[in-house]
């Protein structure tokens, strides 16, 4: 899915836990999620210091978008 | 006549350990077969012994390749044993991605060929294909039967050392080698004959199938983030309760668009996950786990992005067929562009 919105124009990032499948299907953006049932999130953190986690993590994802690549990258 | 000694790699589901809530048990070593090696076993026969199974979870195994690895390689040193089977893991991706890794670990330190067997689409197969014998079986365990006959019958081939042919005819992936043998006309004949072929449009076969690398170029980058319409999109299938419009756990065959307008954190009474691939405690306590809408509306408010999308995209990324995700992908994308979207946040399980 990733692959196909950035192909229409539409730069977009991969949030995975996996990193080598999303490099093997071809996302070009990547950006490594914390674990495998929940990529944006944390449950042994308190609410407070997951919701710091999630947020520095989406400021990530908007560096991902806003950054030239010509080739697939690993943020 | 010698009886083989074989490892089965198997994980905590077809272990019979537990579903999701085992996903990330560490390995256990069991005496003789067990769960689908007990078939495997009576395929092997007189010829083969299954003496040892490792069973794993398969988020265990990804989140730690590692570690995983050298913990099974320590279990399986004290087992005096010939071969190495894994699976088969057909279309479960982390299934697929463990008994490729454990097998081509195997095989660097026993200096053994391990044989494995999954679905095409497997994304184990892309990553190891060109290590070991990674053998064809259907999507699904429904093709169990004829998946252990075929691994076990390969496998012992292999261990006696029988030739083992071509791709094609043994059901195993292509490994991208070349092999010389002797043909009853040159190369210059055969070119020249599929070349005549394709010019009448004919069927031909060429002898060197190219790789299909499809890679799409990056878009271009956001100029200015602050003033971007940012769209949340998920592979984790989190849908409002009830699940409108009946997503499937597995083999998803849709997507779903839902609306977050005025909602400033997924609430667990409003919105839950139907993925059957990962254990949904952690997303049912907190869906903003896998679709992060509390973070992005504070950056929203903070001004760092321009705004979030009003909608967020979901479908199940669980053995879903690749040709499907590209198609929900397009999709998605289509609308995204008749909206002015800007760039797509998208989390995968």
């Amino acid at each position: 899915m990733a692959k196909a919105i950035e192909k229409a124009g539409i730069p977009t990032v991969h949030i995975c836990t996996i990193v080598p499948i999303s490099q093997t299907v071809g996302a070009n953006r990547i950006l490594p999620g914390v674990a495998i049932p929940n990529p944006t999130g944390n449950p042994n953190l308190n609410k407070r210091d997951e919701l710091i986690l999630r947020k520095n993590l989406m400021s990530k994802a908007l560096t991902a978008l806003s950054s030239d690549i010509k080739n697939q990258t690993v943020f | 006549m010698k009886r083989f000694r074989f490892i089965h790699y198997i994980n905590q589901f077809f272990g019979q350990m537990g579903g999701e809530d085992k996903a990330y048990m560490t390995p256990i070593v069991q005496d003789g077969s067990v769960g689908p090696g007990k078939e495997l076993q009576k395929i092997l026969g007189e010829e083969g012994e299954i003496v040892a199974t490792i069973i794993c979870g398969d988020t265990y195994f990804n989140e730690n390749l590692k570690k995983a690895s050298d913990e099974i390689i320590a279990m399986i040193s004290k087992y005096n044993f010939d071969g190495f089977i894994a699976g088969p893991a057909f279309n479960a991706g982390r299934y697929g991605i463990a008994c490729g890794e454990i097998s081509k670990v195997v095989q660097e330190s026993f200096g053994i060929k391990p044989v494995t067997s999954m679905y095409p689409e497997n994304p184990g197969v892309e990553i190891y294909s060109k290590d070991i014998y990674i053998l064809k079986t259907g999507i699904s365990a429904v093709s169990m039967r004829n998946a252990l006959k075929v691994l076990g019958k390969f496998s012992l081939r292999l261990i006696k050392g029988e030739e083992i042919g071509f791709p094609e005819e043994e059901g195993y992936i292509p490994q991208g080698r070349r092999v010389n043998v002797f043909m009853e006309q040159t190369g210059a004949i055969r070119g020249i004959n599929m070349l005549l072929k394709k010019l009448r449009n004919e069927n031909f076969k060429t002898e060197l199938p190219m790789p299909i690398y499809d890679r799409v170029s990056s878009a271009p980058a956001i100029k200015d983030v602050s003033h971007a319409v940012i769209a949340l999109v998920t592979s984790g299938g989190i849908v409002p309760r009830g699940n409108p419009d009946r997503i499937e756990s597995a083999n998803a065959t849709k997507y779903g668009r839902y609306s977050i307008k005025g909602i400033d954190d997924l609430e667990k009474e409003d919105f839950i996950t139907v993925h059957g691939g990962y254990d949904p405690v952690y997303a049912l306590e907190d869906p903003d786990r896998i679709v992060p809408v509390d973070a992005m509306r504070i950056l929203e408010k903070e001004g760092r992005i321009g705004k979030l999308y009003d909608y967020i995209y979901t479908t199940v990324g669980n053995t879903t067929a690749v040709s499907s995700a590209e198609h929900f992908g397009r999709d998605i994308a289509e609308e995204l562009l008749e909206k002015n979207i800007d760039g797509v946040i998208l989390t995968s399980t």
